[in-house]
């Protein structure tokens, strides 16, 4: 069984991965108008989960970071759509781009002085931050964000008169924001920066070495991933209306995590499958609704012994593990 | 002057359930290099065996009182110790070589199995302990500051498990060898010493302790729910580091100053920004001094 699968995988994964991804895009494009609102609903989930496994994927896979409160900067791209619209009338497409700016500024000043950090120390105060930001939140700053309660009444966005009302039109801004969000995150993997960002995961001292520079290079990779993260927020804030600091639970960060991992670090077919992996499935398992995020650990544990670096791994990560496995990094101090 | 002396008292007793959690994670990352995130879910498991223990102690019609809390952490600590171990051997050893990444989406997989378990079986509202064992009465120290039973109890547990594990930890063989596992494994076992008993030890020690703060948490609060792993987890978590992670020493004292620190900060700015204060302090130990404070200080590690 376990054989066949691995096979099957792995013939999957001799495709090259821009027919993979047309196949898939014409998959999302048609698969929605065959189902019903619920189901549709969960496919726009998915799109929200798949932007913001692509944004963490910058900080994690590409640059090697372990971020694990990346929700805060979800919730606060939604805060930011939403209080600018709430409060002073500004149009959800204006505010979005507002939601960008702002999450990738606060996610650039915020990580700047603990870039220094090595990786387990990171996450533990990236765990931090998630927190404060939802601490925040929670005790009502400044009077604006609503409290525990959250913030309610938010527009749907609208362009040229026409508003993503239903449940579709929404799916396919969605849609669209995921899609130059790929062919972006495609261009960025063979830019000077994107490598950049593989000689820092690889090798910091070799990197700094060469000529790289890697603090730039890491709060870059933070601040672009912050801002995207943003932007899923905001987009999650237009449709739902309704937005509470559990945008920045803990778990929601997990959940991020695994995405990016499970899937595939760095690996962008990898985020997709990890996004139905994390989102999709439980779904389709709603039947055990109350054991679902024990079957969701099992299966994060069974994957780490099984397969490590993925279900659908990036080519360069997967030969930087297959090197390494003779190492025993956790020996190491 | 007496109410700051009640706030340092209660933290005193907050501090020691936290760094009586924070020993099972700083032990663990002392040996393994790995974040335990179960570590807090075991802690709380600890609290529900505890329940289970006075419900099922209560229903063999044995007369009700406070001596039943004995034999319940006895056993508790004995179940919860061999969960960890067996923790251990199914989601970490198999890791121990792949990298840094695995091991921990491993540890918080396990965290989300654990929790689940819990939610089920128990469901997700409030335990509260049968009021039968309840400690009452206490002290009056000086003026108006009053020490309970109940956290008398606290501090003298927990000091005096403390005090064990730092006797075991510095005087005798396992402890010298944990220690040395922690410096170096390849060299331990050059050494003639069996890496794999010792991280076998440190799963049992950790997580037993892990328990008794458990049930001493559950009867000093009252009640508690499953998010309880997670929530207290992560404030011990804090505590280790604030210490310096990997250093015994340091996750008593990391639990002291969190304890004492979050009680002031509820009493006198507002029960509200407690937590805030804990992590912000979190985020402030590592960007000053990343290995927190015992944590260069102490040559050996663990």
């Amino acid at each position: 069984m376990m054989k066949t699968f691995k096979d099957l995988l792995a013939r999957f994964q001799r495709i090259p991965t821009t027919i993979s991804l047309v196949v898939l895009l014409i998959v999302a494009i048609l698969l929605p108008l065959a189902l019903d609102n619920y189901q549709r609903a969960v496919l726009w989930t998915t799109g929200i989960y798949v932007l913001l496994g692509l944004s963490l994927n910058i900080i994690v896979g590409y640059a090697g970071m372990f971020q694990l409160g990346h929700a805060a900067f979800y919730a606060l791209g939604a805060y930011t759509v939403a209080i600018l619209n709430l409060k002073f009338g500004i149009p959800v497409f204006l505010g979005m781009i507002a939601a960008v700016v702002v999450s990738g500024v606060v996610g650039f000043a915020l990580t700047r002085p603990i870039l220094h950090l090595r990786g387990d120390y990171l996450a533990i105060v990236t765990i931090a931050f998630g927190e404060i930001v939802r601490m925040l939140l929670v005790n009502n700053v400044g009077g604006i964000t609503g409290g525990a309660n959250g913030l309610f009444g938010i527009q749907l966005p609208s362009i040229f008169g026409f508003t993503f009302r239903s449940v579709l039109s929404h799916y396919y801004l969605v849609l669209f924001f995921v899609v130059v969000t790929v062919i972006a995150m495609r261009r960025l993997e063979n830019s000077r920066l994107g490598r950049n960002w593989n000689y820092v995961r690889e090798d910091e001292v070799a990197a700094e070495a060469m000529g790289v520079d890697v603090v730039r290079a890491k709060a870059t990779a933070f601040l672009l991933g912050s801002g995207w993260a943003g932007l899923a927020g905001a987009l999650y804030a237009t449709r739902i209306g309704v937005i509470s600091p559990d945008m920045s639970k803990f778990l929601e960060s997990v959940i991020m995590f695994c995405i990016v991992v499970l899937g595939g670090t760095g690996s962008i077919p990898g985020i997709f499958v990890g996004t139905a992996g994390m989102i999709i499935l439980p779904e389709v398992f709603r039947f055990v609704k109350d054991w679902r995020d024990g079957f969701v650990g099992l299966a994060m544990v069974l994957m780490m012994i099984f397969r490590p670096m993925g279900l659908w791994p990036s080519h360069r990560v997967a030969m930087e593990m297959g090197e390494e496995e003779d190492v025993p990094a956790l020996a190491q101090s | 002057m007496e109410l700051l002396a009640q706030n340092i008292l209660n933290g005193v007793t907050i501090g020691a359930f936290y760094a009586l959690i924070a020993l099972g994670y700083t032990m663990v990352y002392g040996v393994l290099k790995l974040i335990n995130f179960a570590h807090g879910d075991l802690f709380m498991w600890g609290s529900y065996l505890g329940y289970t223990g006075l419900m099922v102690l209560l229903g063999l019609g044995l007369r009700g009182g406070p001596w039943m809390i004995i034999p319940v952490v006895i056993a508790a600590m004995l179940i919860i110790a061999l969960a960890g171990v067996l923790l251990e051997r199914s989601a970490y050893r198999p890791l121990r070589h792949a990298g840094r990444l695995p091991p921990i989406i491993s540890a918080l997989g396990a965290a989300f199995v654990l929790e689940s378990l819990a939610r089920n079986v128990y469901g997700a509202t409030y335990i509260t302990y049968p009021s039968a064992i309840s400690l009452t009465g206490g002290i009056r120290l000086i003026g108006d500051v009053r020490a309970s039973t109940m956290q008398i109890l606290a501090l003298v547990v927990s000091f005096a498990m403390m005090a064990g594990l730092w006797a075991f930890v510095n005087f005798t063989r396992t402890g010298t060898a944990m220690r040395a596992v922690s410096l170096d494994h390849d060299t331990s076992r050059l050494m003639g010493i069996d890496v794999n008993r010792i991280i076998t030890v440190v799963f049992l020690i950790g997580p037993g302790l892990g328990a008794v703060a458990g049930i001493l948490v559950a009867l000093y609060y009252g009640s508690f729910d499953f998010t309880m792993g997670m929530t207290f987890g992560l404030k011990a978590f804090i505590a280790a580091i604030l210490g310096g992670i990997g250093n015994i020493p340091g996750a008593m004292l990391g639990g002291m100053i969190l304890g004492i620190v979050e009680s002031l900060g509820a009493g006198y700015i507002s029960p509200q920004w407690k937590d805030v204060i804990a992590y912000a302090m979190l985020a402030l130990t590592l960007i000053v001094r990343p290995t927190g404070l015992l944590g260069e200080r102490v040559a050996e590690k663990l």
